[in-house]
């Protein structure tokens, strides 16, 4: 990957030219270093599309980058809390429709679910980030539900007590998208005091170590008395359903049934006022 | 007739009590087997039977104060080997508490621990967290540090939580004084202990599940060592803990407290010798007779980087390891020697807390590994070579054995040479 600079929101059309430019000229850098490279043989490079939040400059670093011989597109400052989701969707989208169809797209720091549907809808193929980790951090357990394998009609049923809590004190999207600490609508908070006695795993059915072995009693427990295997066994959860969500998502494209996931998915963080 | 009639009531009763007997004995939920004892040493090697699985002893137990082993898994605890691990009836007694406990099927169901459990009475408490305890006769009064409430733990209250906790085996609630004290207050804790001891057996609900075992006490004193025991023994208890020791004393007369309950305790009936870990106290304890041994000092060490090896230890922070691509040691077969070197451990140390985890899998089954050992080397009646070998290797001279380590090898006939 070659490498590019990132920059707030804001700023000047003349500063995020530039950035563009740079990133353009590391790139022809980077490409000759790895043409004569040995070692390098068999290594890939990625080129780093930048543009801040200006149009025209995400749409030139687009086009430009996908003029050299670069074997997929990394796709930065965008991540998560440097600008609201329309806007980055609607970039996203202009970047992509410049990128050929056959070459990866790569968005970096995103990765609450409904952001990674909207980027998958607008072209992303791969995330790296680690919204997982950040989950569990605070103390909190995926529990989002991405399940449409089951009848239709079953699926439009109210949400369970799970998703009417989860996060009830958040309202998520861009009202505060630099406070990328708090607590989303796909999670529960386990040091609350109403899973002291709830003997159930974090989610039914879900297949993964902490889920076949633990409760949420336990999980608790744990993170009420700062012990370090409240983060191991947290982790492993929110990594499988992590996971899992994003196979559902391969599944529901190749089955076309992107609209029913994103229903299932984002009802959830839908106030039903 | 009456002469036949009499002798067939005769022997049916005999035969009604040795059924009696039987079916008493096979209600016992511990059973002690000597698989083998040391002909020079007071060593032994046995299959302790408790209800959960059977364990092999020597045996060390690693310490889940809140019903966790920090950080480690039930799992990566299981594959380890370890077949009876402890968790603390204070702590666990104020968070989560027992009724929770009960309702998630005990400790086992709670933790998801499918081996045995032991649980202390809490009394150890009473000595760490002494500026926060107040003891009488009917308990110790403690001040909670969470929110200031007070509770009082007698001994039926402690037997009621451990009860719910529903452990292998129960430690009897004892009055317990740091091994440095001396005075009355010593012979008063020693005999309220005992009075304490006679009120545990009658609160324990569970008898035919849970093991009660009793706290020999005494301090540092001959006399009232030898007083305890020989009152506790009279008490039909299926094990006896060696207690009020490893608590900073001289180590010259920790090992004479220790032989000298050896001496005196029961040979069919396990010694559990509380709060003793480091290698060499344990090869040397095993020798004087204990067969079980409790401490937090290998995962707690492991949480300041420091690796438990056959030769000591390693500070795997120290820049010297920052290059080193070895594992901790290379004969160790764990999880964490098989896979990462000290240069890893090294580096991870300075970002991420599963380096603790890694070294604390490490020692974990080193401790465990030492007394497989021990026990190995006690069932092929070669005990003493082993001692010889092990010493040898922990200290680089003669002169570097600890004095009191040889003094007390030399009360069991082995001569370090």
């Amino acid at each position: 990957m070659a490498d590019g600079e990132t920059w707030q929101i804001n700023t000047s059309r003349k500063r995020v030219r530039k950035s563009v430019d740079r990133s353009l000229a590391h790139l022809d850098e980077c490409l000759l270093v790895h043409q004569k490279s040995q070692e390098l043989e068999g290594v890939e490079v990625f080129g780093v599309v930048e543009g801040g939040d200006i149009l025209e400059e995400r749409v030139r670093s687009a086009k430009e980058t996908a003029k050299r011989p670069v074997s997929g597109f990394c796709l930065d400052g965008l991540q998560t809390g440097s600008m609201a989701q329309a806007l980055r969707t609607q970039l996203i989208s202009a970047v992509t429709k410049e990128l050929p169809e056959d070459k990866p797209r790569l968005l970096q720091g995103v990765g609450r679910p409904d952001e990674v549907l909207a980027s998958v809808e607008a072209g992303v193929d791969l995330f790296e980030g680690f919204f997982p980790f950040q989950v569990t951090e605070r103390g909190c357990a995926l529990i989002f539900n991405f399940n449409i394998s089951s009848n239709p009609e079953l699926a439009e049923l109210e949400p369970g007590e799970d998703q009417e809590t989860a996060g009830d004190s958040q309202h998520n999207g861009d009202l505060n998208p630099d406070d990328q600490a708090q607590m989303t609508s796909f999670e529960i908070n386990l040091k609350d005091k109403r899973y002291q006695g709830d003997l159930r795993p974090l989610v039914e059915g879900c297949g993964c170590y902490c889920c076949r072995n633990h409760q949420r009693a336990y999980l608790h427990h744990l993170l009420v008395t700062n012990e370090l295997l409240a983060g191991v066994l947290l982790m492993i959860h929110n990594t499988a359903h992590y996971h899992a969500f994003f196979g559902a998502l391969r599944d529901a494209l190749a089955e076309d049934t992107l609209d029913l996931l994103k229903r299932r998915v984002l009802g959830q963080t839908e106030r039903k006022d | 007739m009456a002469a036949t009639r009499a002798c067939g009531a005769a022997a049916n009763t005999s035969e009604n009590i040795m059924s009696l007997k039987k079916a008493l004995s096979v209600a016992s939920p511990l059973t002690l087997r000597i698989v083998a004892e040391c002909p020079v040493t007071k060593a032994r090697a046995c299959d302790l039977i408790l209800p959960h699985s059977a364990v092999s002893t020597p045996v060390f137990m690693p310490v889940g104060t809140q019903g966790t082993l920090k950080g480690i898994t039930v799992d990566q605890l299981d594959a380890l080997g370890c077949q009876i691990c402890l968790g603390n009836t204070y702590h666990l007694g104020m968070r989560p508490g027992p009724d929770l406990i009960e309702k998630a099927n005990g400790l086992h169901g709670f933790m998801n621990w499918k081996r045995n459990l032991l649980t202390d009475s809490g009394g150890f408490q009473m000595v760490s967290l002494v500026e926060l305890s107040e003891i009488t006769e009917e308990g110790v009064k403690f001040k909670s540090p969470y929110d200031g409430k007070e509770i009082l733990l007698t001994p039926e209250k402690s037997i009621s939580i451990q009860n719910s906790l529903g452990s292998d085996i129960m430690m009897q609630l004892d009055d317990v004084v740091s091994s440095t004290v001396t005075g009355p207050r010593v012979e008063e804790a020693m005999h309220r202990s005992i009075r304490w001891l006679d009120r545990c057996i009658s609160a324990n609900k569970n008898p035919e599940k849970q093991n009660l075992f009793a706290i020999i006490q005494g301090g540092l004193n001959t006399e009232l060592r030898k007083a305890c025991l020989d009152e506790m023994t009279q008490r039909d208890v299926p094990g006896f803990a060696i207690g009020g020791l490893s608590g900073g004393e001289e180590k010259d007369d920790f090992w004479r407290m220790v032989t000298l309950s050896t001496d005196h305790l029961p040979r069919e009936k396990p010694r559990y010798l509380m709060g003793v870990g480091y290698a060499v106290d344990l090869v040397v304890c095993v020798a004087l007779g204990c067969d079980m041994f409790d401490c937090v000092y290998p995962t707690r060490t492991a949480r300041f980087g420091s690796a438990l090896v056959p030769w000591g230890s390693l500070q795997i922070k120290n820049k010297q390891y920052a290059k080193d691509f070895e594992p901790i040691d290379p004969d160790c077969q764990c999880p964490t020697c098989k896979r990462h070197s000290r240069a890893y451990l090294h580096a991870l140390f300075k970002s991420d807390s599963a380096a603790m985890h890694h070294v604390t899998i490490h020692n974990i089954a080193y401790q465990l590994n030492l007394m497989r050992s021990v026990r190995q080397s006690i069932v092929e009646g070669c005990f003493p070579e082993f001692i010889r070998t092990f010493m040898k290797r922990m200290f680089p001279s003669r002169d570097q054995y600890p004095g009191w380590a040889v003094d007390a090898l030399a009360s069991v006939n082995i001569t370090l040479e």
